[in-house]
């Protein structure tokens, strides 16, 4: 039976002397666990859906998936063996269980990149959220990100490569910072709109980026027939610990990722920061009433949201991108899929963590470079992580909760 | 044949997880009655009244309607039987006419498809002239006033030929002039033989209207008694299951110094116009000064500028010696107001936090709550739980959302926050709105007992009973104005003829 949504129903609050604790403690647990389930069966939904549009084009989807997941690189985990593995940053070998220079491994270093950039993205979008703001702004903030970190990475030559690149780095987070707090400065003073305002810095971001890489622009490289921008300096790469540079392996821009997943963690938590963030994204009134500005926590929220997203933008570059291309900045969509992580994942730290994985896994499984041609067509294939992403926004947005619970409803009545 | 039943409800028990709501519960309502069903909040009234509804089904039990059994699967079944509920949140659309609304679902027709408006009003019309319900037929729902729609909604059920009507806590929303009118309605609707269940926990209104009354305590029934010679004290006591004590008890104040001094004050709404118009006074430790008036005079304006959530366009704000005027909330908290808002869940409580994050909304970022910006959870939690002992809150442990708490309860844990947070002054506004009997009795001993303290209580409440009952010192307020102070001896008469601006000034009475 499904206690808690009875229990939600039931207009009138437990008996003031009754022992209702042991109940409340299920209903607490029942809750917790209905906080990771929506969101599963909305991406089983999605897969399904996925499947269906297969079936219609005239393949198998079980295929299909099979080798999407393939494309993805997470089928490395099946192969256990005995290999030998280079130790990081060594030339020493030692004994490894995976193959850590097969194909397979090659495809999971890709995934993770993208997952890397994705959670950062999402977690841009879930810290306003839980602020009560929708931070529709991490595209833009991301490529301003990029930019600060190409424009850094390709000047100073001769620093020295520890401080280069920590320099890209942060200045991309700062930027990124300064521009969504431009957003969060307007909501906090005048009252202006987040959503609006951050679209409109997105575009800002897309048409400042379209001049700076463009023909004849300040950050357009030493060759004048493209648009792209010279390589950043070898001392402003991250260090990539697994593959070769060359062949965008992984750098450890994926646990700078996964320390930030910690640090949002323990903010929204562990700090009074996050404590006061939280009170204002329930219920603003009541924060105000309990001494705390609210215009100061919407300012900050989004500032730091926006340094996540910059951060993304210049670990991409100096991860494995190295340059950027005038015809890259429009097609860049990798904000907007840190959106739906973070929508999917509840603007929770695993949650993020776990749908950042999900979303960089399979766009790089359904991507053309990845794809089997003869089992579907790579150009479809695309399309179809466009549509499980987007039913999955769908869903999210549904709320399956409260369309069980209205079923429930009337099946009950019903009876 | 005015003793035959019209309808019984027999031996119903409605188990919710955890609860018993209903316990063999059994309930009659006779032709021509207005039968009172009273209780504490969770006693299980609503929850029968929603069985009989067709809202729930209940776990065991039968309803018996003329003495013939009845099954009520849900609410269509129960309005084919005549039975018509008026909610205590209505279920009207505001941007229809009230004969839209009336006539809603079972509308009259012009070729099949177009509803006849000019058949629905005047059938709107014949109703409300039958039951003396004075409504406009073309009136839109959100112009008119609650009293008005609270008459849309009975005349709705009216028209759905309900001879049962169910009322769930009518008056809550009403003004004492609207409780009035209504009251009025009712008598005329039972002298044309309809029957009434009249859900309550006012205890001075179910005597006024019920012709019986029965009391519900935690799922059962206690009792069912006449409503003529029953006592408020006998009531009070039947619902709770122990004495309370409607009357505070306290000894005389010993005012010392002035904590809270408010001078000349005047502070403009959100719509810009003045709704404090220079106000002076003071409150000093160890009493407390009731501000009695009607809603809306300038008293919601007054408090959010001694508590540092609205700027005073003139004048001064002192506490405990320190000025505050156009202070922020946050010095208001420092320099040590205690403030109980007059709107628990708009401003009083996070609904979703935890209630230990409740209990820490204003002490979360001093230590040992947290150091250097980081919370400490254990600190937080042994705080909670030992506020929550203190105060007797009951149906949650600190992990709860504040949420889940009956309204009781949760105004406990505001009080809690708000006395050990160790205020020199206490604003207490509309400190038990909406609160049953016991709930009540225990915010008033608490607040006698701050007074006690030595603190500075300012207290502000529409319910000239507990102004009364309260106050060392009464003033009253009237278009932003403090309009007389009266020693608590004061009548209402004479309390209510100063708040609806009858005299300037007490003194002319003494």
């Amino acid at each position: 039976m499904s206690d808690e949504l009875l229990a939600e129903e039931f207009e009138e609050a437990p008996p003031p002397g009754g022992p209702p604790q042991p109940q409340q403690h299920f209903a607490s647990r029942f809750r917790g666990l209905t906080g990771a389930v929506a969101p599963l069966v909305t991406v089983v939904i999605a897969f399904l859906a996925g499947g269906l549009v297969v079936l219609v084009t005239g393949k198998n989807p079980v295929k299909v998936y099979h080798a999407v997941f393939n494309g993805t690189g997470l089928n490395w985990f099946f192969h256990i063996g005995s290999y030998h593995a280079r130790i990081p940053f060594s030339t020493h070998k030692m004994w490894f269980p995976w193959n850590t220079a097969s194909i397979a491994a090659g495809n999971l270093q890709q995934t993770l990149l993208l997952t890397t950039a994705i959670i950062l993205c999402g977690l841009a979008v879930a810290f306003p959220f839980r602020c009560g703001m929708f931070n529709i702004g991490g595209q833009g903030q991301y490529l301003v990100g990029t930019y600060v970190a190409v424009w850094l990475g390709s000047s100073f030559v001769n620093l020295d490569p520890f401080v280069h690149v920590l320099l890209c780095v942060v200045a991309g987070s700062l930027l990124g910072a300064v521009w969504a707090g431009i957003a969060g400065l307007l909501k906090a003073t005048v009252g202006a709109h987040e959503v609006i305002s951050t679209i409109m810095l997105n575009w800002t971001a897309v048409w400042v980026g379209e001049y700076l890489f463009g023909q004849g622009g300040p950050l357009q490289g030493s060759n004048k027939s493209v648009p792209i921008s010279n390589d950043i300096a070898a001392g402003a790469k991250l260090p990539v610990f697994w593959g070769l540079a060359l062949l965008q392996g992984l750098s450890i821009g994926i646990f700078i990722a996964l320390a930030v997943l910690v640090v949002y963690w323990l903010i929204i938590n562990r700090t009074t920061l996050g404590f006061e963030v939280r009170a204002v994204g329930f219920n603003p009134e009541a924060a105000r009433y309990g001494g705390i500005s609210v215009a100061r926590n919407y300012f900050l929220a989004m500032a730091i949201a926006g340094s996540f997203a910059g951060l993304a933008g210049a670990l991409d570059i100096t991860g494995w991108e190295y340059n950027l291309g005038q015809n890259d900045i429009p097609v860049n969509q990798i904000g907007f899929i840190g959106l739906a992580a973070a929508l999917l994942g509840r603007n929770t730290a695993i949650g993020v963590g776990l749908s950042g994985l999900l979303f960089g896994a399979l766009i790089n499984g359904t991507s053309g470079r990845q794809l089997d041609p003869s089992i579907f067509r790579p150009d479809l294939a695309g399309n179809l992580t466009t549509i499980i992403q987007g039913l999955v926004i769908l869903f999210v947005g549904l709320n399956l909760g409260a369309i069980w619970a209205s079923i429930r409803r009337r099946r009950r009545r019903a009876t | 044949m005015a003793d035959a039943p019209l309808l019984e409800l027999r031996d119903i028990s409605k188990r919710f997880p955890g609860v018993l709501a209903n316990d063999h519960v059994d309930f009659d309502l006779r032709h021509g009655e207005v039968h009172a069903l009273l209780g504490e909040n969770g006693a299980g009234k609503s929850t029968l009244m929603n069985i009989l509804y067709g809202l729930y089904t209940p776990d065991e039990g039968q309803i018996l309607l003329n003495g013939t059994e009845i099954d009520l699967g849900s609410t269509k079944a129960a309005i084919e039987h005549g039975i018509g509920m008026v909610h205590q949140h209505f279920m009207l659309i505001p941007v229809m006419t009230v004969a839209e609304n009336i006539v809603l679902a079972t509308e009259p027709r012009r070729a099949g498809v177009l509803l006849d408006y000019d058949a629905a009003r005047r059938r709107v019309r014949e109703l409300s002239e039958r039951y003396g319900l004075a409504v406009d037929p073309d009136a839109r729902i959100d112009r008119i006033t609650v009293g008005q729609q609270q008459r849309v909604e009975i005349l709705k059920a009216l028209y759905r030929g309900a001879d049962v009507l169910i009322l769930d806590e009518p008056t809550a929303v009403l003004t004492p002039q609207e409780a009035k009118e209504l009251f009025e309605i009712l008598r005329s609707l039972k002298s044309q033989g309809k029957s009434i269940v009249f859900i309550s926990h006012k205890l001075n209104e179910v005597i006024e209207i019920a012709d019986r009354i029965t009391v519900m305590r935690r799922g059962v029934v206690v009792e069912t008694v006449p409503a003529r010679g029953a006592t408020e004290e006998g009531l009070a006591r039947m619902m709770v299951g122990r004495e309370v004590l409607l009357r505070v008890d306290k000894k005389p104040a010993e005012p010392a110094e002035p904590l809270l001094e408010v001078e000349d004050v005047v502070v403009v709404d959100d719509r810009g116009l003045e709704a404090v118009r220079g106000v002076s006074f003071q409150v000093r430790a160890g009493e407390i000064v009731g501000i009695a008036g009607v809603d809306a005079n300038g008293q919601s304006e007054l408090i959010d500028a001694i508590a540092g959530l609205r700027h005073v366009k003139s004048g001064r704000i002192r506490v405990a010696g320190r000025d505050l005027t156009n202070g922020s909330a946050r010095t208001a908290i420092d320099t040590g107001i205690g403030h109980i808002p007059e709107d628990r869940h708009r401003r009083g409580l996070v609904l979703p936090f935890t209630l230990t994050e409740n209990l820490a909304l204003h002490a979360y970022r001093v230590p040992p709550n947290s150091r250097r910006g980081f919370l400490n959870p254990g600190a937080m939690l042994a705080r909670a739980r030992r506020l929550l002992q203190v105060f007797d809150v009951r149906g949650g442990t600190p992990t709860t959302p504040a949420y889940a708490l009956s309204g009781g309860n949760q105004q406990k844990v505001v009080l809690a926050r708000e006395i050990d947070g160790d205020p020199k002054m206490l604003i207490a506004a509309q400190p038990t709105r909406g609160l049953d009997v016991g709930a009540i009795e225990f915010v008033h001993r608490r607040l006698v007992e701050q007074r006690d303290a030595g603190r500075a209580v300012l207290l502000v409440s529409l319910e000239l009973e507990e102004i009364l009952s309260l106050s060392d010192r009464i003033l009253v307020m009237y278009e932003g104005r403090i309009v007389g102070e009266f020693p608590p001896s004061a009548t209402e008469e004479e309390l209510g003829f100063a708040m609806t601006g009858g005299r300037r000034g007490g003194a002319e009475a003494a």
